[in-house]
């Protein structure tokens, strides 16, 4: 039992940040400003370096965290996350009065339970991490207390959360009872040799855990939370969940139905074929009614959830790959769209319906051209990075004979660039209202932060090979 | 003989104070019998050879679940029910719909009788069939072998649920 602490090292670093940051401010004089969030980048920059130096390693501590490359391109695509997360939230959290430490802490534990929940080799882990990053996030929709609709996106969420939490619990109950483990190999070793008896209880514990997952994932139908939820919410901590949760919760949903429960892929997969094509119907087009942004861009991220589902089904290398691509140019896109709302919003008004967006151009030209090109990389337009994700994920689907599910997401994504592109044309071609043209300076951070962004979409779309080859290589190894 | 004479006290205990606790007016009353009942079940365990489930019965339902309780009663300054509305909605007293919760219980009874007739060795003593799972010793040797990683990231969990109950829970003026 003595096996080494490395593969701990990266979510030991986050935690540690946290409670330094906790730390903080629970010392810091009645009026002091303590940079905080710089605090929280350490941590994450220093979780990095651990990652890049356990890549190829296949390190294991406790038996139950596997610091595998497939953790660990996860692990880098939720770091990167973090450290744009703290960066935009830094002119955010100032101007809406939210409570810092308490605030950045928060953000740092949940990124904790994500690379644990990306990470796990125990499906025991995989539910304490759900409940870390569940938690803080819950916390998080509903930080600004004086907003009655944070409170009920926050309600709404906590309570729909739990429930399917008791799913999962009840799922892994099921499968321990079935094999008499937690752990992900050894559930897989038993499955696999068993896998000619046709169990009704497998069925009962595939169906509880998919459930689960499903719900994180905000696939149809256990979507009703998200645009309620991601309304609510502040824009950033909006940007944080629809990226970060949802990275850590497909990480560990591959993980799980990749490896134990691939013997049993027969049952699952035309259960997951199916959510896959809800999902994707009905966040686009019940997304193409939305009026207000935030809206509009929960129902998108729905939608993009379909495509990350369409990997899962197709379960070839390519489409292995094509979901580890996936998730970190979905990740950067959205966060930065996001992003862009939380800059523009003011503390009395979000600003985030469509038609403030009207003649963004003419008063902030950067913003709206940063805009522009998150929602073409969302739309899936080259040469940015959502493009490519999309033309692997699809490329993956005909590969494996799914030419419906391929079907069905290049109509989708050809919808969705209609509402995406009304962004676009409401930003440089309408006449500007007055609620946001108030010349105001963007806070230099946050600009680096978007700035950065759009650098990694550009060059995911223009140079994907490298970071492909890396995202071949991580799968290669585990499934 | 004196294990079979507690055996009865403790039962008799937790079969009394349990019945009581439905039929009090006072709330507070009710929570009180509530402990008791629990403490007699703790009792129970002991004699059953599972100490650590006595424990944790004490520790954790009488102790930290009912002094909950105890706090919610309180801070709710939940009055005595009225005579009148307490002979109106006695459980007792509603109609057979409304005894969805009697239904419940004589189900449990009657899965209780049958398990223990399915069970053939119910005379034997039982710290025989406990053996050594049950003890203290062996599940903290598998709770910090085998599960001491989820057991200390549970502690990360715990640490996550009080910041989120402060933040969400303090009050405007504390703020600075």
């Amino acid at each position: 039992m003595m096996e080494s602490f490395t593969a701990v090292v990266p979510m030991l670093c986050v935690t540690v940040a946290a409670l330094a940051v906790m730390g903080a401010e629970a010392f810091r004089a009645r009026g002091e400003n303590l940079p905080v969030g710089g605090l929280g980048i350490v941590g994450l920059v220093g979780a990095a370096a651990a990652s890049v130096l356990l890549w190829d390693r296949n390190a294991v501590s406790f038996g139950v965290i596997k610091a595998d490359n497939f953790g660990l391109f996860v692990t880098m695509v939720l770091l990167l996350v973090g450290v744009l997360t703290i960066m935009l939230s830094a002119p955010v959290v100032g101007r809406d009065g939210l409570p810092k430490g308490d605030y950045y802490a928060l953000v740092l534990f949940s990124i904790v339970g994500m690379i644990m929940m990306a990470t796990a080799n125990d499906l025991l882990v995989v539910f304490i991490a759900l409940e870390i990053l569940s938690i803080a996030v819950y916390v998080l929709t509903g930080i600004r207390r004086d907003d009655p609709q944070a409170a009920e996106a926050a309600f709404k969420y906590f309570l729909l959360g739990a429930f399917s939490s008791a799913f999962f619990l009840y799922g892994i109950a099921f499968t321990y009872g079935l094999s008499g483990s937690t752990r992900l190999d050894r559930v897989g070793a038993y499955l696999a040799a068993q896998s000619l008896s046709d169990d009704p209880l497998i069925l009962i514990a595939l169906g509880l855990l998919l459930v689960g997952f499903a719900f994180k994932i905000s696939a149809v139908p256990f979507h009703m939370w998200t645009p309620d939820a991601y309304e609510g919410a502040p824009a950033i901590v909006t940007g944080f969940m629809s990226t970060g949760v949802k990275a850590a919760a497909f990480a560990a949903f591959a993980r799980v139905f990749l490896s134990a429960f691939e013997p049993f892929s027969g049952d699952w997969a035309p259960v997951v074929w199916l959510l896959a094509a809800a999902t994707m119907v009905l966040g686009t087009f019940v997304g193409v009614a939305q009026s207000n942004l935030k809206r509009m861009l929960a129902y998108s991220s729905i939608a993009h959830g379909g495509y990350l589902l369409v990997g899962l089904v197709a379960a070839n290398e390519v489409g292995k790959a094509a979901i580890l691509f996936y998730l970190l140019a979905y990740a950067v896109t959205n966060l930065a769209a996001f992003g862009v709302i939380a800059l523009l919003g003011a503390r009395e008004a979000a600003n985030d319906e469509l038609r403030d967006y009207a003649g963004l151009w003419h008063t902030r030209p950067a913003l709206a051209a940063l805009m522009t090109v998150c929602m073409l990389s969302l739309g899936g337009l080259p040469p940015t990075a959502g493009f490519i994700g999309k033309w692997y994920i699809f490329s993956a689907a005909v590969g494996a004979g799914y030419y419906g599910l391929a079907i069905i997401g290049v109509l989708t994504s050809v919808v969705s660039v209609f509402f995406y592109l009304r962004v676009v044309v409401m930003m440089y071609m309408a006449d500007g209202p007055a609620a946001t043209s108030a010349p105001v300076e963007t806070p230099r951070v946050a600009l680096a932060a978007l700035a950065a962004a759009v650098a990694v979409i550009f060059y995911l779309g223009v140079l994907p090979a490298r970071i492909l080859d890396l995202a071949v290589a991580s799968v290669a190894t585990i499934f | 003989m004196p294990e079979t004479i507690a055996f009865y006290v403790f039962s008799a205990i937790a079969i009394g104070a349990s019945a009581l606790v439905i039929g009090q007016r006072n709330p507070m009353h009710s929570v009180l019998l509530l402990i008791a009942s629990f403490g007699a079940l703790a009792g129970l365990y002991i004699q059953l050879d599972a100490p650590f489930v006595a424990v944790a019965q004490i520790i954790i339902y009488a102790g930290a679940i009912m002094v909950l309780f105890l706090f919610v009663v309180m801070l709710l300054n939940a009055p005595q029910e009225d005579a009148a509305e307490w002979d109106r909605t006695h459980p007792l007293r509603q109609g057979v719909l409304a005894r969805f919760g009697s239904l419940l219980a004589l189900l449990l009874v009657v899965e209780l009788v049958w398990a223990l007739l399915g069970t053939s060795d119910v005379d034997r003593p039982v710290g025989e069939q406990a053996g050594a799972a049950g003890s203290v010793r062996a599940l903290g040797k598998v709770l910090f072998t085998e599960y001491v990683f989820p057991f200390e990231a549970t502690s990360v969990l715990i640490l996550v649920a009080m910041v989120g109950a402060v933040v969400l829970a303090r009050r405007e003026s504390d703020e600075s």
